[in-house]
């Protein structure tokens, strides 16, 4: 069923109207998108649509090229014989396209790798924001932390047993694991210049200055982090942290800061545990592979200098804070679909396993330079 | 205690959620905001409720600014369309939670919380759901357990976001009723928000219709129902047949109809829209233009809807099929068949001018 009149746009150099007419689709695309790149059509007399066959989404991306969308959309409103859905895709399309002209930069005159260049501006930009935002977060949990409220002892235990005495058995399978791993590692080396039982000094020194509390630290960022986000996000979901804030109470306060407390009292015992597990690591594989003798491990070990350990265990309420404060943060960021919370709590454990790890070498450099 | 908004504006980005609204929400009474989704009025309570910030204009309660007061300090109950229960106590803690958090000096004694929550819990006909946790509730007892939660502090004033949005039809049908009848018992000043123009035509004392963040209309259930302000509130409220015509001078041509439109007086010939409510749409079997029964359709579709029987026609003038409602004993008398030509009468009809005329007068 084609329409008899061929498609096109009839403008009589006297007649006072635009009028395009005949059927405009797909299949006349080329031949209509040549016609109005040919045809100046006159600004000013108005348009008459009232000839215009059949329409398809093509042509009436093509009528608002031709006419423009507000003359388009006057036309529309013009014309009373127009049927309905030609008026609504005319309508809907001169809105879409009009988005688009103001935020899509024309492709044909971009310089090549000018995309990478506007997309690496973009995550600095991005990443510059979001720490900012975190570090006035931190800032209101402190102030928060401050406040009585804040310090009721039920959710306090609560969190405790949730983030710390629960975690206990797989940061010590962890280090555990670990502790074995450099021990071999180390023998692998060292056995070359007969220098095995400085292996002792290699699992001592990564154990407690770095690998305990790092460990240690990326668990809870695994499991407590995302923990918190799913918490917070599918209460702020549900609308319960709004019906709290009705109620006259302060979610930050009552929530978030006895999470951050917990989790600050915590970390340092994980570690401690961790640096345990570790070195038990490298014991057991000292004592039954190397023939290193325990009393001459511990021995060894003891010989250590303490500060190292220090130095370790001060780490662990700065991750703590960080931890918590990202975690809790995502959390509250999230929207209210099930989705959101779902991205939000990957972005949680992604940041703060990042933040945990960029951390740790910063302190690594700084304890360097002054020496501890 | 009663609740005006002045000028109040509220932006998310580029978006505009709420734009310049002025309200008056009389005392005592219960208000519906009635509006399609995205059109401000969810954001509207919350700023009542002080759970966001306007960015511009004032909230008062009782005369009083209370725009900057904090949400606690406002003493207002807020239901959630979700119930937003606490999942980890029971439905007497729940609803006792407002009181217990006080701070000890404003807090009742002990023996009058747990008479107090009771007292609700008998309102809401739950008393024996107090040891229960949320998750053995069904829908529509949850949101009765929240309505007492947030009646327990006793608030001045009740704001209720789309309550019934969330449960079946006939549980909307029947909670709603309860609320009309609980407002009546206890005669707070109560908003509530909601996208279902028959829950709040049943309820409200008032409706205010909202659409883009501004007010349509407001008045009564019967004013707004019967005289809708524009062709959007048309629309919204229940079905509506629309036929295209012109306007010339006071005089609306829709096809063979001529209606008197006095308010378009000075219009001398401009595109326009009847709409005509399909229980207002006569149907003769023969034209009688003497009386305006002068409109030619065409019978499509007969449909029994229980006590009325429902006429799909087809006719020029619109380009929508049309419907026309009457009873089952006149339709007999009609003796009408599908494919007939029939002949329409509107008893009442409302003409508007076609939206770009509309936006080219108020110019």
């Amino acid at each position: 069923m084609t329409n008899p009149i061929k498609p096109g746009v009839r403008s009589d150099a006297g007649a006072a109207a635009v009028c395009p007419e005949g059927d405009w689709t797909l299949s006349h695309y080329v031949h209509l998108s040549r016609l109005i790149d040919t045809l100046s059509l006159n600004e000013a007399c108005p348009v008459d649509l009232r000839q215009l066959g059949r329409l398809d989404t093509a042509g009436a991306a093509l009528l608002v090229r031709a006419l423009g969308r507000r003359r388009l959309i006057q036309a529309v409103e013009d014309c009373a014989e127009l049927p309905a859905e030609q008026r609504d895709l005319l309508l809907t399309l001169s809105s879409v396209l009009e988005k688009e002209e103001g935020s899509v930069p024309d492709r044909r005159r971009q310089v090549p790798g000018l995309a990478a260049i506007v997309q690496l501006g973009r995550s600095v930009e991005n990443g510059v924001r979001q720490s900012i935002g975190l570090l006035s977060f931190i800032g209101l949990l402190l102030v928060s932390a401050c406040r009585a409220q804040a310090w009721r002892p039920a959710p306090l235990v609560n969190q405790i047993e949730q983030t710390g005495l629960r975690a206990i058995p797989i940061i010590v399978v962890l280090t555990f694991a670990v502790g074995t791993v450099v021990a071999f590692l180390g023998a692998s080396v060292l056995v070359e210049f007969g220098a095995t039982i400085y292996i002792v000094d290699l699992i001592g020194y990564a154990m407690l200055r770095e690998f305990g509390v790092l460990l240690a630290a990326i668990v809870l960022a695994g499991r407590t982090a995302s923990a918190f986000t799913v918490q917070l996000g599918s209460m702020k979901a549900n609308e319960e942290l709004d019906a709290m804030r009705a109620q006259g109470l302060d979610p930050v306060a009552r929530l978030v800061v006895p999470r951050l407390i917990a989790l600050v009292l915590v970390l340092p015992l994980l570690s401690f545990i961790a640096t345990l597990a570790g070195l038990a690591g490298g014991a057991v594989v000292a004592v039954f592979v190397l023939d290193i003798s325990l009393p001459q491990f511990l021995a060894m070990l003891n010989e250590i200098p303490p500060e190292n350990y220090w130095v370790g265990l001060l780490k662990a309420p700065l991750f703590a804070l960080v931890i918590a404060a990202i975690g809790c943060r995502e959390g509250l960021k999230a929207g209210a679909s099930a989705q959101s919370v779902g991205e939000h709590t990957t972005s949680s454990v992604v940041q703060s396993i990042f933040a945990v790890i960029l951390l740790d070498a910063v302190a690594a450099l700084f304890f360097m330079e002054v020496g501890w | 205690m009663s609740i005006e908004v002045r000028d109040i504006q509220k932006r998310f980005g580029r978006f505009t959620a709420v734009d310049g609204v002025n309200l008056h929400f009389p005392e005592g009474k219960l208000t519906a905001l009635l509006g399609p989704s995205g059109s401000g009025k969810t954001t509207l309570l919350r700023m009542i409720a002080g759970l966001e910030q306007a960015d511009s204009g004032m909230v008062l309660f009782n005369g009083e600014d209370t725009t900057h007061v904090h949400v606690s300090r406002r003493g207002v109950g807020f239901v959630f369309q979700h119930y937003a229960l606490f999942k980890h106590m029971t439905v007497f803690d729940n609803v006792a939670f407002g009181l217990t958090v006080k701070p000890r000096r404003e807090r009742p004694a002990k023996a009058e919380i747990e008479n107090r929550v009771h007292r609700l819990l008998q309102l809401v006909q739950l008393e024996w759901t107090a040891n229960r946790y949320p998750s053995q509730l069904s829908g529509g007892q949850r949101q009765r357990i929240a309505l007492a939660r947030a009646l327990a502090t006793e608030p001045r004033v009740l704001l209720l976001d789309e309550p019934f949005g969330a449960l079946d039809a006939k549980v909307r049908t029947e909670l709603r009723r309860w609320l009309r009848r609980l407002h009546d018992e206890i005669h707070v000043t109560s908003i509530f928000v909601t996208h279902d123009q028959e829950e709040a035509v049943d309820v409200a004392d008032k409706i205010v219709i909202m659409n883009h963040g501004r007010i349509e209309q407001e008045g009564s259930p019967e004013e707004v129902y019967d005289n809708p302000a524009s062709p959007f509130v048309f629309d919204f409220l229940g079905q509506v047949n629309r036929f295209y015509g012109h306007i010339r001078q006071g005089q609306a041509e829709i096809g063979d109809w001529t209606l008197p439109s006095p308010e378009h007086a000075e219009v001398a010939n401009a595109p326009a829209v009847a709409y005509v409510r399909p229980h207002e749409l006569e149907v003769h079997p023969d034209s009688d233009p003497a009386t305006g029964v002068s409109l030619a359709a065409t019978l499509a579709d007969i449909t029994s809807l229980g006590a009325t029987i429902r006429l799909e026609l087809v006719a020029p003038e619109s380009q929508e099929p049309i419907y026309s409602e009457l009873s089952k004993e006149a339709f007999v008398q009609l003796n009408i068949q599908t494919g007939d030509t029939v002949w329409l009468r509107p008893k009442k009809a409302r003409v508007f001018l076609q939206p770009r005329q509309r936006a080219a007068q108020a110019a």
